[in-house]
């Protein structure tokens, strides 16, 4: 009985998503598709920049300077949105020991710690001129810091543990307890925003208009541009994993 | 009138340090992890040396 399941799997050539699951018919699939994210990323990214710097009316108070939030806010919620697939997927990696989703959520870790790091430095720079500090402690940008730490501790552990399943559990473990950062994120900016300058309260003083809809084409850029490089990174992850399984089995087959 | 309306853009009434400096960052950003990206998928496909003709096919 179970073998004729098998047999009716294999006549079936399409069985939906979970044909996917596997890392050959992923890389292929991800190796098609990687252009198209990165068109769609230049396409609009490119209006995005456009809407932020010629058509969008300067903000009151500071004018000019609050285009930055047209690449700050998408950055922050980049950031954040990343860590919670990131997690999603490492969950469900520990959950289901799937191989394929482990190794989603490590292609997506430095494409999300860059985007932490984008949302300092614009963060940064627009707190100069409005706070007149690079850095204050405030709740925003230290919860992006640790947010940073989080994203460069799953790095880390990867780079420092010599077997990728036991990093990708411990890791998961990690990124999991790590989702707090989440919700304090949002408090703290719920709880702090009013009295502050305009980047700690970005996400609640957002700009109105073709400011807001050029956050919000910045946003989806970031989104596109992000799949295609965690896909260009996940197949790099397939093919590394998968010479280090080849090499062991000729080890293993040497030795008996 | 054209020198003008670009030293404005430029300028960005003062901003334009801050403005162009998280814009070029962030642009900077996202081609440098391509290009370090381009470089990983090289130097694996070098390092499997015979069958990279076979992956390059499927790809």
């Amino acid at each position: 009985m179970p073998g004729s399941a098998v047999a009716a799997h294999a006549d079936r050539p399409h069985l939906g998503w979970t044909r996917y699951a596997a890392p050959r018919r992923f890389y292929l699939l991800a190796g098609k598709a990687i252009p198209w994210f990165f068109l769609a990323a230049a396409l609009i990214g490119g209006a995005g920049l456009y809407l932020a710097l010629r058509v969008a009316p300067a903000g009151a108070g500071e004018q000019d300077l609050s285009r930055i939030a047209m690449v700050h806010a998408p950055a922050v919620w980049a950031s954040l949105f990343i860590y919670a697939l990131l997690a999603a997927w490492a969950g469900i990696g520990l959950g289901c020991k799937s191989r394929l989703a482990a190794m989603m959520a490590s292609a997506l870790a430095p494409t999300g710690a860059m985007f932490t790091f984008i949302a300092l430095w614009t963060g940064s720079l627009w707190l100069k001129p409005t706070a007149g500090a690079w850095w204050i402690w405030n709740p925003h940008p230290v919860c992006e810091l640790a947010l940073l730490l989080l994203y460069l501790g799953w790095i880390g552990l990867h780079v420092a543990l010599d077997d990728p399943r036991r990093a990708d559990r411990i890791g998961a473990v990690l990124a999991l307890c790590g989702l707090v950062i989440l919700p304090l994120l949002y408090f703290a900016m719920e709880l702090w925003s009013a009295p502050q300058p305009a980047p700690v309260g970005a996400l609640n003083a957002l700009p109105s208009g073709n400011s807001l809809f050029g956050a919000v084409l910045m946003a989806l850029a970031f989104w596109t541009y992000s799949w295609a490089a965690a896909l260009m990174r996940v197949r790099c992850v397939i093919l590394e994993r998968g010479r280090v399984l080849d090499w062991v089995a000729r080890a293993a087959a040497r030795q008996s | 009138m054209i020198g003008s309306d670009w030293g404005a853009f430029i300028g960005l009434g003062g901003y334009g340090l801050y403005v162009w400096g998280a814009i070029l960052v962030t642009i900077g950003a996202l081609v440098a992890e391509i290009v370090l990206l381009v470089l990983r998928r090289r130097n694996i496909l070098d390092h499997l040396g015979g069958s990279r003709r076979r992956l390059k096919r499927e790809a």
